[in-house]
């Protein structure tokens, strides 16, 4: 009979640099939440602060949420990791002071410089202001997020360097020998695995990121240096569609490591979990085509290859981690409590918000809803109910007083006002996208309001109950440090 | 096509919703031997993926048919091809032409004269009925039959700077 023999050894608690880093995406993310929220009440015409602060918030929004999710989930990944290879601290440290450096260049730009030409920087873009912003704010926002890749293309290059100290090549570290070959059973853990895959995506993401941000760096000054738009877009989002997605499948290692603690059940390195991973590899580098299919100039091929791999793309997140959850949850015994309860939920998040994902990706349907507001609808729907809903799981695990310990009930009420509200607020989104609301625009239609008023009462609720998971983080951040039993054992483990 | 996406969405989304809360609600007495739940379930797992195979993979075939790079999409309407040459201006859009003829196909041709933009065309009822992006250096070749006559109008969809969301214009659709 092979049962899972549940060892108790004390959960390890987190360094100081992880909470750091814990801390610094809680209070970041907080502030954004109410960046974003701002922008919903202006939308929905409840308050008036103007295009112009609009358009800075939006940029501030969109690269301190992309920011603080790679930092919150480069601290899930790191924490697990360094149990299975030696990781350096300094290194770790040294990306967080270069992403502060960047956020402050970032604030630097946008609130005294006034850019604000989006997260995303599309060429020529953040050169054409008419007047608004001057060269040297742009060149202050993109060497900004210079200096943030350059600190995570640091870590993952320590990263690297660990995983072939301790695994030889990275073809081991994926567990290319078993997947290939007989399962020996001595597959690398999932969080080696995740690990391998996020840095191979992540190193190519970033040198693609910032060669053509050291492009229109020097285009701001050198108009004479001519890129292509389209060449520029596409490596823009190349770039950009690895970074976000990353900080998912980093944050999903927390899903890895804590449900089995939980449910006393392994969750295992088989072939069908190494071939997703190896998938997903692949899949998340050749599928940003699909954010370029209003581009009709670009490659027919390429523009179909994201079709596809859109539809590919959503079996490993279905049949591999979203069902692997179910497996090991299903008749487990497992004691609910808020770590759980929000682990559970972020699966839940990430599946059901590729559902609209996948289906925005369709060529036809994405010639109907492109840049309309179904596309913040699906990628709030993974990002805030899957991988921020990870992190807060992740938060509420290192903060646990005891195995034994129970929530508060107001941290209980929190849990379903967060997960009711955050699905009233991406649903508010998918509606506008159906109603073709477009995106990124400062003053809505006056039809279209009616949608903003809904979505920002949801937008309040979702701040409220994400006040109370983070206030229970900092409330108990001097507890996260220590090594003791944090998951509670199984109903009939217990015996 | 905005309503069928949206509802199979909501379908999609309650399926995975139905799995995770029956997996919830059964997850209280605890199956000691993890063994025999494992084979079921990978037994299961292996279903679900063909499942999933066999009806996303004909939906994926399916969507491929017509595509809106080809020329097909504007064989529906009858009679000469209307151009009209579009061209995004930060803020403004610049139509060779603002008045085409209902059921007649129309090829617009949508460039940039200095960032990128997007070429949305709305109904009377404010839905999207098509779009391309309008970049730089580029023109891209949208071909539309309108159906119905009407004032549509022409938003921006990609963002373009300050007055990116004023950025509007009207094209009347009238009889032949």
């Amino acid at each position: 009979m092979a049962t899972y023999t549940y060892e108790h050894i004390p959960d390890q608690g987190a360094k100081v640099g992880v909470l750091a880093y814990l801390a610094t995406s809680a209070v970041v993310l907080l502030l954004m939440m109410v960046f974003g929220l701002l922008m919903r009440l202006e939308q929905a015409q409840w308050i008036s602060i103007g295009a112009i602060r609009f358009y800075e918030l939006m940029t501030l929004h969109g690269a301190g949420m992309v920011g603080i999710a790679a930092i919150a989930g480069a601290s899930i990944m790191w924490h697990f990791l360094r149990q299975y290879v030696e990781l350096s601290s300094r290194i770790f440290i040294a990306n967080l002071v270069l992403f502060l450096v960047g956020v402050v260049m970032i604030l630097g730009s946008v609130l005294l410089g006034h850019f604000h030409g989006a997260w995303t920087f599309l060429y020529p873009l953040p050169g054409k202001s008419m007047g608004l912003w001057s060269p040297g704010a742009a060149a202050l926002f993109m060497g900004g997020l210079l200096v943030i890749g350059v600190g995570f293309l640091l870590l993952h290059l320590d990263i690297a360097r660990a995983l072939v100290a301790r695994y030889g090549n990275f073809s081991r570290a994926l567990g290319w020998p078993q997947l290939f070959g007989e399962d020996d059973g001595k597959a690398p853990p999932p969080t080696v695995v995740a690990s391998a895959m996020v840095t191979v995506v992540n190193v190519i993401g970033l040198v693609v990121g910032a060669s053509i941000l050291a492009m229109m760096l020097v285009n701001l000054y050198v108009p004479e240096f001519d890129i292509d738009p389209l060449l520029a877009k596409g490596m823009i989002y190349f770039f950009g569609h690895i970074f976000i997605n990353a900080t998912i499948y980093m944050a999903v290692i927390g899903v890895y490591e804590i449900l089995p603690r939980y449910t006393q059940r392994p969750w295992k390195s088989n072939k069908v979990f190494l071939a997703s991973w190896t998938a997903s590899t692949l899949m998340v580098m050749f599928i940003f085509p699909h954010h370029l299919l209003m581009d009709f100039a670009f490659p027919k091929w390429m523009l179909i290859m994201g079709h596809i791999i859109g539809y590919l793309n959503t079996v490993p997140i279905l049949v591999v981690t979203g069902y692997g959850a179910l497996m090991i949850v299903y008749r487990s015994g497992i004691r609910w409590d808020m770590a759980s309860k929000l682990l559970f939920l972020s699966l839940f998040g990430w599946a059901a918000g590729a559902m609209p994902a996948f289906i925005d990706g369709t060529i036809t349907v994405n010639y109907v809803m492109h840049n309309t507001l179904w596309v913040p609808g699906h990628f709030h729907t993974y990002l805030l109910l899957g991988m921020v809903t990870m992190v807060f799981g992740f938060m509420y695990y290192l903060g646990k007083p005891s195995h034994e310990h129970d929530d508060h009930l107001i941290d209980r009420i929190a849990f379903w006002l967060f997960t009711s509200s955050v699905l009233g607020f991406t649903m508010s989104f998918l509606y506008s996208g159906k109603e073709s609301v477009a995106r990124r625009y400062a003053a809505h239609l006056p039809e279209w309001v009616p949608y903003d008023r809904i979505a920002s009462v949801f937008a309040v609720l979702v701040i409220a109950s994400s006040l109370v998971f983070i206030g229970r983080f900092f409330a108990r951040i001097g507890l996260a440090r220590h090594d003791y039993q944090r998951a509670p054992v199984a109903r009939s483990a217990v015996a | 096509m905005q309503p069928i996406a949206w509802q199979i969405s909501l379908v999609l989304m309650a399926l995975v919703a139905f799995g995770f809360a029956f997996v919830a609600i059964n997850s209280g007495r605890r199956q000691e031997d993890y063994t025999p739940l494992q084979k079921s379930a990978y037994r299961l797992r292996t279903r679900l993926f063909w499942g999933l195979v066999l009806v996303f993979g004909p939906a994926m075939i399916y969507t491929l048919l017509e595509l809106p790079y080809d020329a097909a999409r504007a064989n529906a309407g009858a009679g000469p091809v209307q151009v009209v040459e579009a061209t995004g201006y930060q803020w403004r859009w610049e139509l060779s032409q603002d008045r085409v003829a209902v059921g007649q196909p129309v090829e617009f041709r949508v460039t940039s004269a200095d960032v990128n933009h997007g070429f949305g065309i709305y109904d009377a009822n404010l839905h999207l009925v098509a779009q391309t992006q309008a970049m730089p250096g580029y023109i891209n070749t949208l071909r539309h039959t309108f159906s119905e006559e009407g004032t549509y109008k022409i938003l921006c969809m990609e963002y373009c700077g300050l007055a990116h969301h004023n950025m509007l214009t009207e094209i009347r659709v009238g009889a032949q």
